[in-house]
């Protein structure tokens, strides 16, 4: 199980903030193509992955019990 | 007061500098900057009635203390304190204060503008604007924080 997050543009579309996927091994790449998948009314193109509250590359392994975070443009300040 | 000051903070309720020029203050210290960002009612012409900001709560006051530690090294005497609010606020409420103490005023001013120029990279928070006739989350075509466009 890792759990998602979600905010501003993406958590509307999702119509949610946060969810929990079975997941087995994988990378932020895959993370990443399941939520485009899900929510293809989004534009992902400029959203960075966060694992565990870092930015990470989508390279990075996603193991279960992850935190992993989709984070839009940022617009703080 | 009786809760000691978060110097890295995201909180939901109104935010006020004085106690961050306190907590940055020290006796090596020159000087102090205190940045307060506030809510503008006019953008590119368009009237904002409120901005709601939301934030990745844990991770932003990470990113937050991460700036501070980034200016105590390259601003040596340094010392830093950032709050920002999210919720919903109306014009002209604070946002954001950022207090910066160096032991002269230069650094203290650079330090000060480098602190609000990297929360608007890398701080996982979000505005959105609220007109009359509509609203939209700020950011969607800007910035990508590593690899891509800057």
């Amino acid at each position: 199980m890792i759990y998602l997050h979600y905010f501003a543009g993406l958590k509307d579309a999702a119509g949610k903030a946060e969810e929990e996927l079975s997941w087995q091994d994988g990378t932020a790449a895959d993370v990443l193509q399941w939520a485009k998948t899900s929510y293809p009314s989004f534009d992902f193109s400029a959203v960075q992955i966060a694992v565990n509250e870092e930015y990470v590359l989508e390279t990075e392994p996603v193991k279960s019990g992850d935190h992993v975070a989709f984070i839009p443009p940022v617009s703080g300040g | 007061m009786g809760t000691e000051l978060k110097p890295f903070h995201v909180t939901e309720k109104p935010i006020d500098g004085a106690p961050y020029i306190d907590y940055v203050t020290h006796p090596g210290a020159g000087a102090v900057t205190l940045f307060a960002g506030t809510v503008r009612e006019w953008t590119n012409g368009k009237r904002t009635m409120y901005l709601k900001y939301e934030a990745y709560v844990p991770m932003a006051e990470k990113k937050l203390a991460q700036i501070g530690e980034e200016i105590a090294e390259k601003w040596p005497g340094s010392r830093t304190a950032i709050v920002h609010r999210i919720g919903e606020l109306a014009i002209s409420d604070v946002a954001v204060i950022i207090a910066v103490s160096s032991p002269h005023r230069r650094a203290a001013y650079e330090a000060n503008e480098y602190a609000i120029e990297q929360i608007k990279k890398v701080v996982p928070i979000w505005k959105k604007e609220i007109w009359e006739d509509g609203e939209e989350w700020i950011g969607d075509q800007a910035y990508k924080p590593e690899g891509g466009q800057t």
